[in-house]
C-alpha cells in the first residue's frame, strides 16, 4: 500500500513542478525518479520518450504509465498516471471557478516569461545529461544528428525518425555482427 | 449525458492525438465547434492558462475544458477519459517490452532508438530556445515538408543574460550545481517578475 501512496505522490509531485509540456517534465524526472529513487535508468527514460512520443496520447501521461508499470505493474500504472494529472485537476478547478483572467495578471506572465527561460537551460543541461548515455559511438553520434537536424528542419512526425532510428540500430548491429563472423 | 459525451469526445482525443500536449488542440478545436461547449476565443484563453500553470500542458487543457462544460465532475471526467487509451496502450507496450526486452532484436533496435531519441528532445530544446530566448517562430512553407523560420521581435536580451547565469549555477558552481531544478524554476519566476520579463 505504501508503495502505491509513494508512486502517486512522487508523481503529484513531478505534476507540480512540471511547467509547459512533456519535455518540461523530463528534467524534473531525471531529478526526481532517476537520481533520488532509482525507479529507471537515463536509458530507460529515453525509451519511454521515444516510445510515448510514437503512442497515443500525452507523452507525460505515456512516461507515467510506464514508469509505474516497471515499479508495480498495471496498477502502478495506473496510480503513477492519476498521481500526474492529479495537481493540474486541483490547479485548473481553483482557477477556474476563481480567477478567469488569471494568465491576464501582469505579474503572472512575469514570472512565467522568467519561468520559461529556466525551462530552456533545464531541458538543455537534461539533453546533455542523455547524450552520455546514448551516443556512445560515431553511429549513434550520426543517428542523433540526423534525427536532430531533420526533426529541427522538417515538418515530420516523430513516428518516422523512431521507426526509421530503429530500423537503423537493427541493421547497424547485424552489419557488425556480420563483419566479426 | 452531457458526462457520457465528454467522456467519450476526450477518449477519442487521447486515442488519436499522437505526439504530446500540444496535439490534442485541434480536436479540443472541433469538439468546441461540434458541441458548441465552448467558443475558439474561450478554447485561446483556456490554453493561456494551461501555458501557465504547473502540469503538464495537455492535462491542464483537458481539465480546463472539462470544468467549462460540467464543473468539477467534468473536469475529471474529461482528464479520465483523455488518459485512458494512452494507460491501455502503453501497459500492453510496456508489457511487450518487458517480455522481449533480452531478445537481440529489441536491444539492437533500442541501440538505434536511444540516439534518435534524445535527437527528437534536442530538437525540441531548440525549438523553445529559438522561440523563448531568440522570438523567432517557425512555420510550414506550403507544400513541402520543410519548416521556415522568422524572427518576430528583437532578441530577449534579458532572457539571455538569466539563461547565461542559469547555465553556470547548474553545471559549473559546486553548491549550486546540486540544486533541485525547481529552486532554479522559483528564482526565475522572482527575477521574471523583478525585472518585467513578459513586458507588462
Amino acid at each position: 500500500m505504501n508503495e502505491y501512496l509513494d508512486l502517486f505522490g512522487t508523481f503529484a509531485k513531478v505534476g507540480v513542478m512540471t511547467f509547459g509540456g512533456g519535455m518540461a517534465m523530463l528534467p524534473i524526472l531525471q531529478r526526481e525518479v532517476v537520481e533520488d529513487r532509482h525507479w529507471a535508468t537515463e536509458e530507460e527514460l529515453m525509451d519511454y520518450y521515444a516510445i510515448g512520443q510514437c503512442t497515443p496520447g500525452i507523452i507525460a501521461v505515456n512516461t507515467a504509465t510506464f514508469i509505474g508499470q516497471k515499479r508495480k505493474g498495471t496498477i502502478g500504472g495506473i496510480v503513477a498516471t492519476l498521481g500526474i494529472v492529479f495537481p493540474s485537476l486541483v490547479i485548473i478547478s481553483i482557477l477556474a471557478s476563481l480567477i478567469t483572467n488569471f494568465s491576464s495578471v501582469a505579474w503572472v506572465q512575469n514570472a512565467f516569461a522568467g519561468i520559461q527561460v529556466c525551462v530552456c537551460v533545464l531541458i538543455f543541461n537534461a539533453v546533455v545529461k542523455l547524450l552520455k548515455k546514448s551516443v556512445i559511438d560515431k553511429r549513434t553520434f550520426a543517428i542523433f544528428l540526423l534525427v536532430m537536424v531533420g526533426s529541427a528542419l522538417l515538418n515530420l512526425s516523430p513516428v518516422w525518425f523512431v521507426l526509421l532510428a530503429a530500423l537503423a540500430g537493427i541493421v547497424l548491429k547485424n552489419l557488425e555482427g556480420g563483419a566479426m563472423k | 449525458m452531457t458526462y457520457l459525451r465528454l467522456f467519450w469526445e476526450f477518449f477519442k482525443t487521447g486515442l488519436f492525438a499522437v505526439g504530446g500536449g500540444m496535439a490534442t488542440l485541434p480536436f479540443l478545436k472541433n469538439i468546441g465547434l461540434a458541441t458548441g461547449w465552448y467558443s475558439q476565443t474561450d478554447l485561446m484563453n483556456m490554453l493561456a492558462v494551461s501555458e501557465s500553470t504547473p502540469g503538464p500542458i495537455g492535462i491542464n487543457m483537458a481539465t480546463y475544458v472539462g470544468f467549462t462544460v460540467a464543473g468539477i465532475p467534468g473536469a475529471v471526467i474529461a482528464t479520465v477519459g483523455e488518459v485512458t487509451p494512452s494507460i491501455i496502450v502503453i501497459l500492453i507496450v510496456a508489457a511487450m517490452l518487458a517480455k522481449f526486452r533480452d531478445s537481440k532484436l529489441v536491444s539492437n533496435a533500442l541501440y538505434g532508438l536511444r540516439p534518435a531519441s534524445t535527437g527528437l528532445i534536442a530538437a525540441a530544446c531548440i525549438d523553445v530556445v529559438l522561440q523563448v530566448l531568440l522570438r523567432a517562430s517557425s512555420s510550414t512553407v506550403s507544400g513541402s515538408i520543410m519548416k521556415a523560420f522568422s524572427l518576430v521581435g528583437s532578441l530577449n536580451w534579458r532572457g539571455l543574460v538569466l539563461a547565461a547565469v542559469l547555465l553556470v549555477l547548474t553545471n559549473w558552481v559546486k553548491p549550486t550545481k546540486k540544486w533541485h531544478p525547481i529552486v532554479f524554476i522559483g528564482l526565475s519566476a522572482v527575477v521574471g517578475v523583478a525585472f518585467r520579463f513578459g513586458g507588462v
